[in-house]
């Protein structure tokens, strides 16, 4: 099958195959970051602009990181010091960015829908990197890369999500990902961090993270994001620790060969113990590995598919 | 389209492939340094089976990697909707070494101009060559081969196609075309 999107927004939106083919692109683009020249010039004279209204290191570089192994140009452009600050909106910014003849904007927004919104209104491509908490694609797609490299397969794997499920992107984008290629999905949270009728999306909701750890072969583990009120953030961070913290005591219970992931940054001590975090069972580099591949694929799918149709507009 | 004549069969297509062989032997004086590079995906099986060939008359078993050169192409926009890229696999180092590089058909030469390129990102070979299984002209480069199944004169609205057992299920060489009407 062909890529025909000029974007990519979501992973809702998606069909399986649509997904199976960024995977297998990516596969095909991990080999070139082990060469000892790591660059193809499939993307030679194209540019890509990074735009982030939010914090962000590990997105932007890993975004970064691939297009500059493509060959493309690359310009950031971090909110804090453009004319953002000036009253900008989002909107102009995109067409000004448009008008300099650049060809992706890989956008991270603090708004669900701002990718969406952006990609409605240019011609050019538009990547999403995370919209508020609505989705984090090709966090979600490394996430599965990840997956399919250690198992071989996506149908029928058991996989818990566990953490902060409500506020969280790259929770939505994996429980779509995850679904369409068939995989089991368990979501595990104090109750007040899981949003209502998430059943919905197709994934098994418990409190219990004994219970979710128990038949689950990969666990993905979610950044804990407390207020920054520390006073009150603290003894808030021990008692998640205390009571969901993926720990050594209770991965004994899990299977033996269950896969730990996380998308980063991780919290040492709240989420996830340093031991787990940097044992035999953690994926969380090969992740950041994997990113670069993925991100890759998108940006060249996106790339050829505009390039192909000249772009689907339809205002 | 209708198929106008077969050019090579199963046979002929063998023999063909086992000059060739023998040839890149005679040119490199035998194995030493040598490796074969097929490009995706029908060259890569002939260059599987040119090194089982080199090893039934050398008893050496030279480097076989596969090029994937769709990123190196510079008719991307050209070839219309999603080329699908696949993997590169060469796990050895081509630096110093004699490469052939292997495709079914040479036509315009701008695969080889890709494959050129791709090559030379993984190093430094001492020598490129280029063994085809089929050369039917009409070149927009200057690119020639060192190694050529047969020559067939073409005409542009013909295609070559090249069918292997590995891909095709049937070994032959055969040229389709339009039928010119009147």
């Amino acid at each position: 099958m062909a890529w025909i999107r000029k974007d990519l927004l979501g992973l809702e939106d998606l069909s399986r195959e649509e997904i199976e083919l960024i995977l297998t692109t990516a596969e095909s683009f991990k080999e070139i970051s082990t060469r000892e020249i790591k660059k193809v010039p499939a993307l030679r004279g194209k540019t890509v602009v990074n735009l982030f209204y939010e914090p962000s290191t590990r997105t932007r570089v890993s975004f970064e990181v691939a297009a500059k192994r493509l060959s493309a140009d690359v310009i950031n452009i971090a909110t804090e010091t453009s004319s953002v600050r000036k009253g900008e909106t989002l909107i102009d910014t995109g067409k000004n960015i448009q008008a300099l003849k650049a060809d992706i904007i890989v956008v991270r927004h603090n708004c669900s829908g701002a990718a969406t919104m952006l990609a409605r209104h240019l011609d050019i491509s538009v990547v999403n990197a995370g919209d508020g908490w609505h989705e984090h694609p090709t966090q979600a797609l490394l996430d599965i890369f990840t997956l399919k490299e250690k198992f071989g397969r996506i149908a029928g794997l058991k996989v818990s999500i566990v953490g902060d499920i409500a506020h969280s992107r790259v929770a939505r984008s994996n429980i779509w990902g995850l679904t369409k290629l068939g995989a089991e999905v368990t979501v595990c949270a104090p109750k007040m961090l899981i949003p209502e009728g998430i059943e919905k999306m197709g994934a098994r909701v418990t409190y219990d993270i004994d219970e979710a750890l128990k038949e689950a072969e990969a666990v993905n583990v979610l950044r804990m994001q407390f207020e920054r009120d520390e006073k009150a953030a603290f003894p808030q961070q021990l008692e998640y620790f205390k009571q969901y913290g993926i720990t050594t005591q209770r991965l004994k219970k899990a299977k033996k060969k269950i896969i730990v992931m996380h998308p980063g940054p991780i919290n040492r001590g709240i989420e996830i113990s340093s031991e787990i975090a940097d044992g035999e069972n953690s994926v969380i580099l090969e992740q950041v590995t994997n990113g670069i591949a993925v991100r890759m694929g998108v940006l060249f799918l996106v790339a050829q598919a505009r390039d192909n149709n000249g772009g689907n507009h339809t205002d | 389209m209708i198929e106008k004549a077969k050019i090579l069969d199963k046979e002929a297509l063998n023999r063909s492939l086992m000059r060739i062989a023998h040839e890149i032997l005679e040119k490199n004086k035998g194995t030493q340094n040598l490796c074969l590079i097929g490009i995706r995906s029908r060259g890569a099986c002939l260059a599987q089976r040119l090194g089982a060939l080199i090893l039934r008359i050398d008893q050496v078993m030279v480097p076989v990697g596969i090029l994937d050169i769709t990123l190196y192409r510079d008719d991307l926009t050209m070839i219309g909707s999603g080329p699908v890229v696949h993997k590169t696999e060469i796990d050895f180092d081509i630096t110093g070494k004699n490469v052939v590089l292997i495709d079914d058909v040479l036509y315009t030469g701008r695969t080889v101009r890709a494959a050129l390129d791709a090559l030379i990102d993984f190093g430094r070979p001492k020598t490129i060559q280029l063994a085809v299984l089929i050369d039917r002209g009409h070149r927009e480069l200057p690119i020639r081969a060192d190694y050529v199944g047969k020559n067939i004169p073409t005409s542009k609205n013909e295609i070559v196609e090249v069918r292997l057992e590995e891909t095709d299920g049937i070994d032959e060489v055969v040229i389709v075309g339009q039928d010119k009407p009147g």
